[in-house]
């Protein structure tokens, strides 16, 4: 079977909605338009019943009650909730945030502002597998802490943190546990009660739903968290996120979650095993390839992996026709590489080499073949180019050499 | 981002990829950039000491599309200049022929230098053997 192109393997950055999520949201945009806090007339009761479904749908794929669930304009919004609206709630408790180097800048720059505004922010590191220290963020918990916000799966190398551990001593320690769970909600189990989550925020375009709609869950049981608000407005979603309701993606995320929670068993084995399939192909093909990230404290249909040698940008070039993203920054001004890989302590020059690929629910087996035999032929075509794989194959250490990086 | 007709012809079909042999007298050899920051080219040129003219020029880059170009419309650029009109080519006007934007000026900067640092190679190499040649020489004359 030919294979169509071009293919898209970047399912990290946002995933297409699934026909059967857009089949149940499109009534919402025509017929069924109302307002979901109409409370007088057929309209608002047709929006408030869809809203209420999903907000079922998505509370049972994490194990929440729908009451806990807090709909947002997206994950981003969600951390800036989450972390400002505990910040400001328990200030008179303390002042003091935990977070780890590693997280996405939704929560980084969110915590940053949150340092000029009086509050302590301990960032902490990661291991080379890009796993935070058990023991460090037990150490680093003061009687003023009063957050730890730590993401479920990275973003980049898809790398799972001790989730359930770091409930266990949030718990303990009576401290509020936020995890930003985008890229794991769907995709692997996640259940609030079983991991001592208070906080998660979610996302419907990473788990096959339409953009613009993400999730708080809050939790109400145990302990009863509260939130500032950091939208005023009409007191919608129990006054912690006022503004009239996305019916239709609000909708859609919840049949999204639906159609996750249902899938993932098989999919996980599936997408594994097409994750698999793709490193294996690599590997075979070429040498010096270096994966980051610890490989078995991740998502299945993550890989990141360096192409030493061969700079990113000039590699997504060269594979044009297949969407991937590159952990160099060759377009940026600041010529910095990922900041993710470099708390893993991978070296710049490794770093500009790496290419992240993120399986999803629409790629096949021939998709991955083809992939590889696209890989191996363009890697090899600029290593071709490379002075330094030449420097390399010659015996001489590049990364001994001394360079002029004025 | 969108790349230039010409940037990506030079990276589909790079011109003058290669290597000369760098202990050669006549081979000048310039590595500019650093692995850290994502670019690293090697240029090499080799030239007639007699009329100072580049017979010939190869490259290799570790970069962006971008860098490659760069360094490939360099090589093209240079073979059959002598060393002083090599000399005179500016990353400005690598910059106006492959159409490069600004966050790239850097790719022709770099093509610049290689450029130079080639040609300071090459006359070091010459002025040790001069050197060396003026002492054979006088050592022959006695």
């Amino acid at each position: 079977m030919a294979v169509k192109l071009p293919v898209y393997m970047d399912n990290h950055a946002t995933t297409p909605v699934d026909p059967r999520v857009l089949e149940a949201m499109l009534p919402y945009f025509t017929n069924q338009f109302g307002n979901a806090a109409s409370r007088n007339h057929s309209f608002g009761w047709q929006a408030e019943q869809g809203v209420d479904t999903a907000r079922e749908q998505v509370a049972a794929l994490i194990n929440a009650t729908p009451k806990e669930i807090i709909f947002t304009s997206g994950a981003t919004e969600s951390d800036n909730l989450a972390i400002k609206g505990v910040a400001e709630m328990y200030r008179e408790q303390g002042n003091h945030i935990i977070t780890a180097v590693t997280e996405h800048k939704a929560v980084l720059d969110t915590c940053k502002r949150l340092e000029k505004h009086g509050c302590q922010v301990t960032y902490l590191p990661v291991s080379k597998e890009g796993l935070i220290d058990l023991d460090e963020l037990r150490a680093t918990i003061t009687d003023k802490t009063v957050l730890i916000t730590i993401m479920y799966a990275n973003n980049e190398i898809g790398v799972l943190q001790p989730i359930e551990e770091i409930g266990k001593i949030a718990k303990e320690k009576k401290v509020l546990f936020h995890t930003d769970a985008v890229q794991a909600a769907g995709k692997v189990p996640f259940d609030v009660q079983k991991m001592n989550v208070d906080l998660a925020s979610i996302s419907a375009h990473k788990m096959y739903g339409p953009k613009g709609v993400g999730a708080l869950y809050v939790r109400r049981r145990n302990p009863r968290v509260q939130l500032s608000a950091i939208i005023d407005g009409g007191g919608h979603e129990r006054g912690m996120r006022s503004g009239t309701l996305n019916v239709p993606g609000i909708v859609g995320f919840g049949a999204a979650c639906e159609v996750a929670q249902k899938e993932m068993p098989a999919e996980m084995e599936r997408l594994r095993g097409l994750r698999d399939r793709l490193h294996q192909g690599i590997t075979s093909r070429l040498d010096e390839i270096y994966p980051n990230g610890s490989m078995e404290h991740r998502l299945p249909h993550n890989l990141n992996v360096s192409f030493a040698y061969v700079e990113g940008e000039s590699l997504l070039m060269g594979i044009n026709d297949i969407a991937v993203s590159s952990g160099s920054a060759c377009t940026s001004a600041s010529l910095e590489p990922s900041y993710v890989l470099k708390a893993l302590g991978v070296g710049e020059d490794l770093a500009h080499t790496s290419i992240r690929f993120g399986l999803g629910r629409f790629n096949t087996e021939e998709e991955v073949d083809y992939v590889v035999d696209r890989l191996a032929e363009t890697v090899s075509r600029l290593r071709e180019l490379s002075p330094l794989y030449e420097m390399a194959k010659e015996g001489v250490d590049v990364s001994a050499m001394q360079w002029n990086t004025d | 981002m969108a790349y230039s007709d010409k940037v990506l012809d030079h990276y589909k079909n790079p011109r003058n990829v290669g290597s000369l042999a760098k202990d050669d007298p006549n081979v000048g050899t310039g590595l500019v950039g650093a692995p850290e920051c994502g670019d690293v080219m090697k240029l090499q040129m080799k030239i007639n000491p007699e009329t100072e003219v580049i017979e010939d020029a190869k490259f290799k880059t570790f970069g962006c599309g971008s860098a490659i170009a760069s360094s490939s419309l360099a090589t093209e650029w240079i073979k059959g200049k002598t060393l002083e009109e090599a000399l005179t080519i500016k990353n400005t006007e690598i910059v106006k022929e492959l159409n490069l934007p600004p966050v790239k000026i850097h790719c022709s900067v770099l093509a610049e230098d290689a450029i130079k640092a080639a040609i300071a190679d090459y006359k070091g190499k010459q002025s040790v053997s001069t050197t060396a040649g003026a002492t054979a020489a006088s050592a022959t004359a006695d």
